[in-house]
């Protein structure tokens, strides 16, 4: 591989020496989009005469996190959030679009030299945290071998008591004990793996964490044990994270600002105070007033109507307009674009028609 | 769980050799299988004549009927056959011919099953599909004539063949049938693991691919593998009697199991039923005890039936 | 008078470590019309409380102790051929995963006919009559063209309303629903939840709602019982509850839900978890995790008793029970 920053590793865009300040954007994502080919194979369509069936799990996607801040994504069923999750940490290549961790092509690097010092930084600093705390841990491996598994495979610890002192202190980080690593996961509760889960990510001390819906398997007052240790976390190492969720309560919690999906195309991003005080799409009111409350608010509510669509085979123009109240000729034949302002005073971003012409009340 | 003491009481007070405790049949066919397995492996010392050593037989004691029999002898529990071999010590060196063939094949059949299997689930794409049909193409052909196929292909390929010789075709050909079996339950097995969560967090980790095969994926598929495993030894056993009896299988200076009862079936009709009835017996006696542990196994390992 | 009554419903599971006792002691009642919430974590023994009561217990569980009356009469020692008929008929039932509660091989119109005319004395064109108007009642579009499809020609939503139907299709006096939304995007669990309240409401239909999200209890229920490891230790008001619990795990889950309305600075947590069914610690439950142990709560087991406007099972509240018992005297 000839890349420039081979002969003179200190000048990486990875390096520390380069590390991006507070504040500044550490993740950026560019126009990601990525489309599954489900169709039937060749003969059979050939015989059938069947379309090829293609699935746009993401859809133009753009957004950026400043270091050290929280970026929440929500949606339902089929709105590509976990596909995204994976496209951020380089476990799908893109069909299209970039996605740039510190300056760095995150897909790029790992297509030209998957073993190079490039992609091997990237493995380091972005670690992910999934969904099932049965299914992320390989049920046959103590404790111990689990979080040991990332430090020895990037050489941050060779076997011996300096390893089993580096575990002992990443399970007590995450409120664990370090006897705990000779059992098993299966003698574990849900919160406790996911603590073991977020101590294997943190082994390589990551500066980016994706959290695949971290806590939604998990009862209420784990969650909060769980929610609790992450913002710790967060606040002791500077993490950034991007926090994925159906859970609007717990992102009102978590985040610093909120991107709202919908059928794999971004419909609403804000920081968290301006998208709950006053949301602007659609389709965020009608999940805001969708929830049950705990309290009435008294607060007038859109009411819901149908169900997300198909994504095999999604409306035309935007994806929301079967379901919009405010829907017009315009929605049905033209996609709308991500319009407004990153930063600043009036930071938020819609894509919305209605919104755009000022025909949305309030 | 019992943290302390040794392996073998830990592993009695778990869920296994808990269920184990608690079945009786599984008992009885666990200790019938060891002593098998146990006067097979030490046939020399087991048993009570050499039925090889050609000087050591007494041809007046030919076709003597078992103990219990008039006429029979207490030197020769079970009889003699035509040629005054003992017919105890003839089954016990049968069967250890017998056991070694079927257990060679079946670990032979384990090894290129499970690494072809992982690599199809694992691979996926053309590799899958080429090693499925590999497996239906071997699978549309009946296990015997196989077989026979490769056996005779061996015996035109080494016409003055060796007994290592004779007895590697007959392994060989005993693990190609066999191997099928393991390749589609692993593959099947693999499909499931890959997509888990822990299989995603190695690759994020940079695990290369091999490797996660190897520690996290191969772990997780072996258990049904292991209840294959024990049943497909009593099918090997079977099979490679069969292909004795049908004189095709271990060579005649070897007798396993499978050649014992073809010899007995000669003097069946004129009364001397022991030659051929006992070998039968004991072949019985090991597929059926093995079959029940494999049962018995099957249960035990499944989570939902505890 | 209730109609539904359960009186210390003991229900035990017989292990090789011995009995596990998964419901100690669970008393409640339903009145006619009523939505009563069950709500507790996972382990609490809520849906074990709704298998119990229709009979649907996995063996090797069983009902040790304790009686369940449905309108004054006991159905907790009926046979399985009796249960069959009071399933359906009086009690019906609304399970988590619409897939698993719809045959695949069936159309949904088959199925909704067969369960009408097994309970009630109806032809064939009026239970398909029947059928069409269920459907149009939970939401259907088109219900006639729609009631041959087979559950996989329906969406989830769709399919969770054909279940509701069905359920409702012989006209129970009692529908026991087990975390109905919970596998339901958020704005379909609006939907569906609104017209489990709405059809129940119109028919007189009292339902038993097993759920761990306090939002759609808050949303459907008159009244909630709040459980923590097989037993019950509040029980009231719907908003009594959520707004002035009167146990301290009542008061610890409320802390702990994450807020849509305001911005937290940190959510309370309750440290610990619940306890296993071979480790239920003596006395109270929940004492080994509670902010507030008295000593008593270590040695004895609280009753529910009167705590403010709801009924919590706590030794704090001793003393205004003992003071409203003699008041009564």
């Amino acid at each position: 591989m000839n890349s420039p920053y081979m002969d003179t590793p200190t000048a990486s865009p990875l390096s520390p020496s380069n590390a991006t300040q507070p504040g500044e954007s550490l993740v950026r994502v560019e126009g990601l989009s990525k489309t599954f080919d489900l169709s039937a194979s060749w003969l059979s369509r050939l015989l059938s005469g069947r379309q090829a069936s293609l699935l746009r799990a993401v859809d133009g996607v753009s957004f950026t996190i400043p270091r050290g801040a929280t970026l929440a994504l929500v949606g339902e069923s089929g709105c590509g959030k976990s596909t995204l999750a994976r496209l951020l940490v380089g476990l799908h290549q893109p069909s299209s679009g970039k996605v740039l961790f510190d300056g760095a092509d995150v897909h790029q690097s790992i297509r030209n030299d998957a073993n190079g010092a490039l992609a091997r930084q990237l493995r380091q600093r972005v670690q992910m945290i999934f969904q099932d705390p049965y299914a992320s841990l390989d049920p046959r491996w103590t404790v111990g071998e689990i979080v040991a598994e990332p430090l020895l495979e990037h050489g941050l610890a060779s076997p011996g008591p300096a390893l089993e002192e580096r575990v002992g202190a990443l399970l007590q980080s995450v409120g664990l004990s370090g006897s705990d690593r000779a059992r098993f996961p299966h003698q574990f509760s849900g919160g406790q793996r996911q603590r073991i889960s977020i101590a294997r990510a943190l082994a390589t001390e990551p500066d980016f964490l994706v959290c695949d819906e971290p806590t939604s398997a998990l009862d209420v007052s784990v969650q909060a044990q769980v929610l609790n240790l992450m913002r710790d976390l967060q606040r002791e190492r500077g993490l950034t994270y991007l926090f994925i969720s159906h859970n609007l309560a717990v992102v009102r919690y978590v985040s610093d600002s909120v991107g709202v999906m919908y059928l794999g195309r971004l419909v609403e991003w804000a920081p968290k105070a301006r998208l709950f005080a006053s949301p602007r799409h659609p389709y965020t009111r009608m999940l805001l007033d969708a929830i049950p409350k705990l309290r009435d608010t008294g607060r007038a509510r859109t009411p819901v109507q149908g169900e997300v669509p198909d994504p095999l085979d999604p409306p035309t123009g935007c994806a929301f307009h079967p379901r919009c109240p405010s829907a017009n000729e315009r929605c049905r034949r033209e996609r709308p674009i991500l319009i407004g302002d990153e930063t600043g005073v009036n930071a938020g971003r819609v894509a919305c028609h209605a919104v755009e012409e000022g025909r949305l009340s309030g | 769980m019992n943290p302390s003491g040794n392996p073998i009481a830990r592993w009695l007070d778990s869920d296994v050799g808990y269920s184990l405790r608690n079945s009786p049949v599984a008992i009885v066919a666990a200790i019938v299988a060891f002593i098998c397995l146990f006067c097979a492996l030490f046939a020399g010392w087991v048993a009570p004549q050499d039925p090889f050593d050609l000087a050591s037989l007494e041809l007046a004691d030919a076709r003597q009927p078992p103990i219990w029999l008039e006429g029979g002898n207490p030197k020769y529990w079970l009889g003699t056959d035509d040629q005054g071999r003992d017919i105890l010590s003839a089954v016990i060196h049968g069967a250890r011919i017998s056991l070694v063939v079927g257990l060679t094949s079946v670990v032979l059949s384990l090894l290129i099953g499970v690494s072809l299997g992982l690599l199809a689930g694992f691979l996926g794409g053309w590799v899958d599909a080429l090693l499925m049909r590999l497996c239906d193409v071997m699978l549309s052909f009946p296990a015997i004539l196989v077989a026979l196929l490769i056996a005779g292909v061996g015996r035109a390929l080494f016409p003055n063949a060796q007994t290592p010789v004779a007895f590697g075709v007959l392994i060989v050909s005993i693990t190609l049938t066999g191997w099928v079996q393991y390749a589609r339950t692993v593959r099947g097995s693999t499909l499931v693991e890959r997509d888990k969560e822990y299989v995603q967090a190695a690759r994020l980790i940079g695990v290369p691919q091999l490797r996660i095969l190897r520690r996290h994926i191969l772990p997780n598929v072996l258990g049904p593998v292991l209840v294959l495993a024990t049943i497909q030894v009593a099918t090997a056993i079977l099979t490679e009697a069969t292909l004795s009896f049908l004189g095709v299988g271990v060579p005649p200076t070897s007798p396993s199991l499978g050649t014992l009862i073809r010899v007995g079936n000669d003097y069946l009709f004129s009364g001397e039923w022991w030659i051929t009835v006992f070998p039968g017996a004991m072949l019985i006696i090991i597929a059926l005890s093995i079959n029940l542990l494999g049962d018995w196994l099957r249960d035990a390992l499944n989570p939902r039936l505890r | 008078m209730s109609l539904l009554e359960v009186k210390d419903l003991v229900v035990e599971f017989p292990t090789r470590r011995g009995l596990l006792r998964a419901l100690d002691g669970v008393s409640f009642a339903i009145a006619p019309g009523e939505i009563l919430g069950v709500v507790g974590e996972s382990g609490a023994g809520k849906s074990l409380t709704g298998a119990a009561i229709i009979g649907l217990l996995d063996p090797p569980g069983r009902i040790a102790s304790g009686e369940i009356r449905l309108a004054g009469e006991r159905i907790d020692q009926c046979s399985e051929v009796e249960l069959r008929a009071i399933r359906g008929r009086r009690i019906g039932a609304i399970f988590q995963d619409p897939l698993a509660s719809l045959d695949p091989l069936y159309s949904v119109g088959q199925q909704l006919i067969e369960t009408i005319r097994t309970h009630l004395p109806l032809t064939e064109g009026q239970a398909r009559q029947r059928a069409i108007e269920l459907l149009e009642e939970t939401g259907i579009p088109a219900p006639g063209e729609r009631i041959n499809h087979y559950p996989h020609q329906f969406s989830g939503g769709m399919r969770q309303r054909v279940v509701i139907a069905l359920a409702l299709a012989a006209q129970p006096q009692l529908v026991i629903a087990d975390e109905p939304t919970t596998a339901l995007d958020v704005s379909i669990q609006a939907q569906v939840i609104g017209l489990l309240k709405r059809i129940c409401h119109d028919r007189g239909a009292a339902v038993m709602l097993i759920t761990h999200d306090m939002g759609v209890i808050a949303e459907t229920c008159d009244r909630v019982a709040v459980m923590y490891a097989g037993r019950i230790v509040e029980i009231g008001p719907v908003q009594q509850v959520i707004h002035a619990p009167a146990h301290p795990y009542t008061m610890g889950l409320m802390a702990s839900i994450p807020d849509l309305e305001t911005d937290r600075e940190r959510l309370a947590q309750i440290d610990g978890a619940m306890p296993r069914l071979d480790a239920i610690p003596s006395g109270c439950a929940f004492h080994p995790r509670c902010p507030r142990t008295l000593e008593r709560c270590r040695r004895e087991r609280p009753e529910l008793m009167a705590a403010g406007s709801t009924r919590a099972a706590c030794w704090l509240h001793a003393t205004e029970a003992e003071a409203e018992a003699e008041a009564a005297q």
